[in-house]
């Protein structure tokens, strides 16, 4: 038994924590079918660490499910799976693949394996009859997201009107949606990326091995390290290089981009975020870069 | 060069990331008074702004003709509140000082957004109201010191803006200091600090201005990091609202039934003798935890499972109470109700509502009287209340709600109304009393 509270005060770090908690507890009373959207990164095992907490000791009242892009580190694949049989939840794995069979997306040889997630999930979303998908954005990420409730209404066509968003009051969260609609529910939208990984120091959570400093292979284009692989090989005048590099966000190994770094523990990361003059987002993602809004763009159209 | 137990910098930053207290705070004021620059000018001067940041915002400036970086574009990041030069939703934004964390809500001015600025200010511990040093207080400013105050945000700054606009005269700042002081004693304002400022320039933001030799109070930095908020909960009335009752239905667990809920009140430990409402049931709280933890004592905002002595019959919209010290179920409710639809509320209207983790509906009995946010008049012929209006309204519920008076307690006097149609939140209720 722990009396660490003499003050009764509560750290920020233990407030996020009691208000991520609220919110799961809240949809999981008030949604008839929630599922939590599982990428992998360390803000979506971050969520399944919360919700672990908030049903404890009973399993997770509700799946994980996750838009198999086959182009996943294979580091990710292992961290998810031992996830999966810790906490004895279900998987469902959408893959790109199947659902361009199915028509949810059109493989017109343009759009990225990436912008390809949005037509396979929402296909996900309504062949189950997913009423609430939780997803692990943080409004620190990026400026169309710091706008974003945190439970976040889709219509029908699991579209994001940011110009009409209900009011959200106080922990009152409102979870109403007609037939077809869904809501998107952001149970980390007030951690920052220090938060999490401050989190993930005191939890000692596990995360995929590539967050950390490790010998890579990598080929520098538009001023990101990509590592190489059967779809990443050098073209014009790239060369690759052998380096000491870890990732920042784990998504499609084609568009996701590492840093060189030295930090091999969670510490060492905290230390390199700390100092950071780079955002996440800016340094690693290839996709954010199109345009200014071209975070809000995918949105509206269902991005997580 | 490591030797036995030396902190590393990432430890340390852990360890502060981890033991900041939390402060919340919301921007409020007329559209163009200068909120999101800043906020812009905060994250700046505080060197919370990353280098890709700044640039995009730069060139975006750059390429609009500006003279200067408009530091408004680092909070409004919607394309339509980039094409028009205003906040249309509020934006969340975080920073840290050693001490302190801040969850930033830049809510918009423009009144059409009111239920914006309703939802940013509706969590804040502290309301910085932004008034234009040429302007001084509009029917906006004041509107949004009467929602701060209804929504009893216990902290208060009145930042007056643009200062360098007039030449950073003195009696421009008395003068709409002595006209707001005189409008707030009206108002529930526990805590009022007025600070001169150019949030384009600086001035007074983080850095203390050479322009106001005449101003001897705090920065606004200054006092944001040191104002006294952990006072401000309520730790003796104990209240806590199931959301959830955990029975795991496994070997392992067959008898485990706990009651999971955040605590909204009050503290609870075992031992503790406790009611549970609306039965009237009593037990004694046999257990306190915290996921797979046993723990003393639980008090707010903790998110928390309690396990009961007894088998006493508890579920979703139960509340855990004191027998000595509860409140009455009641199906009759006075409050005043922030309007946030374009189809005004009236009589004989029925609603969804929901009250912790309580839902049912609500038909409105009378509007008693609607709020003038100028003059504070109570206008009791209203009869109605239209969009972005404030007004006490009696209801009758179908269920009982197990609340408190706001003024006692922000989470279990608090309800929204929700319409049975749409499913929109169309109304924000702060609770008088059980009548
Ligand atoms: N000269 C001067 N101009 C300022 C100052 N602060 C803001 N401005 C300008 O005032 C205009 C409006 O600023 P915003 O920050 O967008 O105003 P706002 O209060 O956020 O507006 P809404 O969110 O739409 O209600 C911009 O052109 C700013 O550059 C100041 O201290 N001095
Ligand atoms: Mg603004």
């Amino acid at each position: 038994m722990t009396n660490t509270h003499v003050d009764y005060q509560l750290s920020q770090l233990d407030q996020l924590e009691a208000e991520s908690i609220h919110i799961f507890r809240e949809v999981a009373a008030e949604f008839e079918k929630p599922v939590l959207m599982f990428s992998g990164g360390k803000d979506s095992i971050v969520m399944l660490r919360l919700a672990e907490k908030a049903f404890f000791p009973a399993k997770l009242p509700f799946p994980l499910l996750q838009v198999d892009t086959g182009l996943d580190f294979d580091e990710v694949l292992s961290t998810r799976d031992s996830w999966v049989e810790r906490l004895g939840a279900r998987m469902i794995v959408a893959t790109i693949d199947e659902a361009i069979k199915a028509g949810h997306v059109v493989d017109d040889g343009k759009t990225s394996r990436n912008r390809m997630q949005i037509g396979t999930l929402l296909g996900a979303i309504e062949e189950n009859g997913f009423t609430a998908a939780f997803g692990g954005g943080r409004r620190d990420e990026e400026k169309a997201r710091a706008k974003e409730r945190v439970y976040s209404h889709r219509d029908d066509f699991g579209q994001w009107d940011p110009k009409n968003q209900r009011p959200e009051l106080w922990s009152l969260y409102n979870g109403r949606i007609h037939a077809g609609e869904h809501m998107r529910i952001f149970p980390l939208s007030n951690w920052t990326e220090l938060d999490i990984w401050s989190y993930i120091h005191r939890e000692q959570i596990e995360i995929p091995s590539i967050y950390f400093a490790h010998e890579r292979e990598v080929i520098e284009r538009d001023g990101m390290l990509l590592s190489v692989g059967p779809e990443i090989q050098p073209k014009g005048g790239e060369k690759i290089e052998r380096k000491l590099v870890r990732f920042r966000t784990v998504g499609d190994r084609t568009q996701t981009g590492c840093v060189e770094s030295e930090a091999s523990d969670t510490a060492a990361i905290i230390e390199e975020i700390a100092v950071a003059r780079v955002t996440e987002r800016g340094a690693t993602r290839g996709d954010d870069r199109f345009s200014e809004a071209a975070m809000e763009d995918r949105k509206k159209e269902g991005y997580f | 060069m490591a030797d036995e137990k030396t902190t590393t910098v990432g430890e340390e930053a852990a360890a502060v990331t981890e033991n900041a207290d939390l402060l919340r705070f919301a921007t409020a004021g007329s559209v163009d008074d200068g909120k999101s620059t800043l906020i812009g000018r905060l994250l700046l001067d505080s060197k919370s702004i990353f280098e890709d940041q700044l640039e995009a915002v730069e060139s975006t400036s750059q390429s609009k003709g500006y003279d200067y970086t408009d530091l408004a574009l680092l909070t409004d990041g919607l394309r339509s509140e980039r094409e028009q030069g205003i906040t249309i939703d509020v934006a969340y934004r975080y920073f840290a000082t050693p001490n302190r964390k801040f969850i930033i809500a830049d809510t918009p001015g423009h009144i059409q957004y009111t239920r914006n600025m309703v939802t940013g200010a509706s969590t804040a511990d502290l309301g910085l109201v932004l008034v234009d040093a040429r302007q001084g207080l509009t029917e906006q400013s004041r509107r949004h010191a009467v929602l701060l105050s209804l929504l009893r945000v216990p902290h208060l700054v009145l930042a007056i803006n643009k200062m360098d606009l007039v030449d950073w005269d003195e009696s421009v700042y008395e003068k709409i200091h002595r006209e707001f002081t005189t409008f707030a004693t009206k108002l529930n304002i526990p805590d009022l600090e007025v600070i001169p400022i150019s949030a384009l320039q600086g001035d007074n933001v983080v850095n203390r201005s050479e322009n106001t030799p005449w101003y001897s109070g705090p920065t606004l930095m200054h006092h944001l990091e040191h104002v006294h908020v952990a006072s401000d909960r309520d730790l003796v009335d104990t209240r806590f609202p199931v959301q959830f009752v955990i029975r795991p239905k496994s070997d392992q667990y067959h008898d485990f039934r706990g009651y999971a809920g955040q605590v909204a009140g009050g503290v609870l430990k075992k031992g503790d003798e406790v009611v549970v409402l609306p039965s009237g049931m009593t037990s004694t709280i046999s257990k306190v935890e915290l996921f797979d933890t046993e723990i003393a004592e639980a008090f707010p905002p903790m998110s928390v499972t309690i396990h009961l002595e007894d088998d006493v019959d508890v579920s979703r919209g139960d509340m855990i109470a004191r027998p000595k010290n509860a409140p009455k179920p009641s199906q009759d409710i006075d409050a005043m109700i922030c309007w946030m639809t374009n189809e005004p509320l009236k009589p004989r209207q029925k609603l969804a509502i929901k009250h912790t983790t309580r839902t049912g509906r609500a038909m409105v009995k009378d509007i008693q009287y609607r709020l003038d946010v100028n003059s504070l008049h109570r206008d009791q012929e209203a009869g109605e209340l239209a969009l972005n209006e404030i007004g006490r309204v009696q209801l009758r519920t179908t269920v009982p709600l197990l609340c408190d008076p706001y003024s006692k307690n922000r989470t279990t006097g608090s309800f929204i109304l929700i319409d049975e149609a749409t499913g929109v939140t169309v109304g924000a209720g702060m609770i008088n009393s059980g009548a």
